[in-house]
């Protein structure tokens, strides 16, 4: 920022080799990555050209064209990744707000680590204790759903008896999107400004009030963003849904039937390996539309933190 | 702070690299002390060649690979397992010395010649056959009798429930009911195509897709690599899927129906259907495609099984890797190589079978 200072009369600061080392290193780094998004951006085009006009009929399920391809992929994605978070988010936020407001501090403390250990573990583990652990577990809780719901859609048709189901996986999915959205919505609910908290409580307020009127809403922006990064992490996770899930190329909203739409990462790893020839473009084409999907929804989820700041209480 | 921070990234990055690097080095210094200087061969080789294509050999390729080593300490052989298609295509492109496919090659891809070969001469030997089961798992059933008909109806989603008068036409004093889970590989395999296929000729009134690495419907239940198939079916209820025999297990089997009697997997049924075989449309002196007789009725033969080829050069432009290739396919289809596979869970090929092979490589220009 002194660099630019260059009007005659006004006082500049001596470069300092340190200063000049950390900014050429910021920079650095700040292209950087704008170079790998280029890069990535730039070979899943190329890559992805061809496969528009490629002939299809050899992939799974042999479909017509690209788009009848991708298009049940991208409804899973966007249906599973969506599941994901409707677990998620209200059990992240409550676990978040009894570390910031509810628990003793010494047991705050405690779950924040256990918290931030579960973001650790990598997503094969996850995968493997869904196929050993969770889907025999489920499948009981699969056919109580269907015999007694089963006049919603969602429960509707033959109960898979392995469990591997988008339910399944969508649970997995929470498991691994919890430990994020929770410790970021922990961070900023512990600065919401005391003096809010305390004004609240003055006027009367029971914690859980004060949380409605001060934490929550100086809290919002940061839950939208908190939900995005989960977001992005499902709409992405690969090995979970590829070890676990069912996979037809169907769109349907079943939960609980062994047909279940398949999400562009999963089924990038599944059909990679034998890849060959415009398989691997049509393949590289779906990626292309899976980082299409990721920059929509983070730009609205931009949109809606812009929108939200005004009101948020937050300036 | 800040620093203290950096430093422990700095610390934690160097010992990455060291661990790294120590790795590296480690896997560098493997195959030179393996020294069992009685099995060298009168004829030291050396080279490296590298090969390409079915993860069905992926481990069959490594035991070869570890033994044929061992034996040839100046050899490296690789064998990236990319898939059947990937394999045939890069030995097509001269990229690999040799490939391994599930699929013989096609008339299209013999006519469009291979890169590395001389003339594009070729051959095409099998070099692994691996029985293909069909594991199931009901509660107090350990013996179940299927047709084809009814096999590709109950993967196909046509029969749903094991009370199905169909299945019970099969099996005496049948009293199971529930529903049917059946489990497919949901990643493209050549064990789906082979089972396809199987279906496709012997009930094709029923299996109407044709045979082909993904699964042809949207049925059932997806299960991904073998291992995902056995799980499936293991942890599942009422379960039905099907695997390399191999990895079976402790899952019962269904009896398959052959001719008038059910016949279950042993290795000595597959390699006998595939020994008594005609050959293929496009076979050769030099190209041994089998066209598997899946609709045979003779009861010692077990028709639902995957043949495995390995596919190289007849005259390498690269003269070098010749001798190493053709050393190495004598070995892998020599009594010891099948041998070695066997341990892996393939069936092994015939003597004559052997013999046929053997004659085929022999003729690798090598000198």
């Amino acid at each position: 920022m002194t660099a630019t200072a260059t009007e005659p009369g006004k006082i500049r600061a001596k470069a300092r080799p340190g200063d000049t080392t950390f900014f050429g290193l910021a920079i650095g780094a700040g292209s950087l990555i704008l170079v790998a998004l280029a890069a990535v951006a730039v070979f899943l085009l190329a890559e992805a050209l061809p496969a528009f006009t490629a002939d299809t009929t050899g992939m799974n399920s042999s479909p017509a064209n690209f788009w009848a391809y991708v298009g049940p992929l991208a409804f899973g994605t966007v249906w599973s990744s969506f599941l994901a978070l409707l677990f998620a988010v209200p059990l992240s936020l409550g676990i978040a707000l009894f570390i910031s407001h509810y628990a003793p501090r010494r047991i705050a403390q405690g779950l924040g680590y256990v918290i931030d250990l579960l973001a650790a573990v990598p997503s094969v583990i996850f995968g493997l204790w869904g196929i050993k652990v969770l889907a025999p577990a489920i499948v009981p809780l699969f056919g109580w759903l269907n015999e007694h719901l089963g006049w919603l859609p969602f429960f509707a048709g033959q109960v898979d008896s392995t469990g591997h189901t988008i339910l399944t996986v969508a649970i997995v999915l929470a498991v691994m999107i919890i430990p994020i959205i929770t410790s970021l919505c922990r961070e900023i609910f512990l600065q919401t400004p005391k003096l809010h908290e305390e004004a609240a409580l003055a006027l009367g307020a029971t914690r859980w009030e004060m949380i409605k009127m001060a934490v929550l809403p100086f809290g919002r922006p940061g839950i939208v963003s908190a939900t995005m990064l989960g977001l992005g992490r499902a709409l992405g996770e690969t090995m979970v849904v590829a070890m676990l899930l069912s996979p037809a190329v169907v769109i349907n909203f079943v939960l609980t039937s062994g047909q279940n739409p398949s999400t562009i990462a999963g089924n990038i790893a599944l059909q990679f390996p034998e890849a060959h020839g415009d398989a691997v473009n049509i393949l590289i084409a779906t990626g292309l539309i899976l980082f299409v999907i990721t920059l929509v929804v983070n730009s609205f989820a931009r949109w809606i933190v812009a929108r939200r700041a005004a009101f948020s209480g937050a300036n | 702070m800040k620093l203290t921070k950096l430093g422990t990234v700095g610390a934690i990055v160097a010992v990455g690299a060291l661990a790294l690097a120590g790795c590296a080095a480690n896997e560098g210094g493997t195959p030179a002390p393996t020294g069992d200087s009685s099995e060298a061969p009168a004829v030291t080789l050396s080279g490296t060649i590298a090969g390409s294509g079915a993860s069905s050999q992926g481990s069959a390729q490594t035991a070869w690979i570890t033994a044929f080593q061992t034996a040839n300490p100046g050899v490296t052989i690789e064998y990236d397992a990319a898939g059947s298609g990937a394999g045939r295509e890069a030995f097509i492109g001269g990229g690999v010395a040799y490939a391994g496919t599930d699929s013989a090659l096609n008339d299209d891809e013999i006519a469009g010649g291979f890169a590395g070969c001389v003339d594009d001469s070729f051959i095409q030997v099998p070099a692994f056959i691996d029985p293909i089961a069909v594991v199931f798992n009901i509660e107090g059933v350990t013996e179940l009798n299927l047709d084809a008909a009814t096999l590709a109806h109950i993967f196909k989603g046509d029969i749903t429930d094991w009370s199905d008068p169909a299945i019970a036409a099969l099996n005496d004093g049948w009293s199971v009911s529930g529903p049917i889970t059946a489990v497919h590989r949901s990643d493209d395999s050549g064990t789906t195509k082979n089972f396809a296929d199987y279906l496709f000729q012997v009930a094709p009134d029923v299996w109407d897709a044709k045979p082909a690495d993904p699964f042809p419907y949207t049925t059932g239940t997806g299960a991904a690599k073998t291992s995902g198939v056995i799980d499936a079916v293991t942890n599942g209820t009422n379960t039905i899927g099907y695997a390399s025999a191999s990895a079976a297990g402790d899952l019962a089997t269904a009896k398959i129906k052959v001719g008038d009697e059910f016949v279950g997997f042993t290795p000595e049924a597959a390699a006998a259907v595939v020994a008594e075989s005609p050959a293929a449309d496009n076979a050769s002196e030099t190209n041994l495609a089998i066209k598997i007789d899946r609709k045979t009725t003779d009861p010692t033969h077990y028709p639902l099984v995957l043949v495995s080829y390995i596919v190289a050069c007849g005259e390498y432009a690269d003269a070098e890797v010749a001798p190493v290739v053709k050393a190495y396919v004598s070995y892998i289809t020599s009594e010891e190589g099948q041998a070695v596979a066997a341990e892996t869970g393939a069936a092994p090929l015939s003597a004559e079978q052997i013999a046929a092979v053997q004659a085929v490589v022999d003729t690798i220009v090598a000198e």
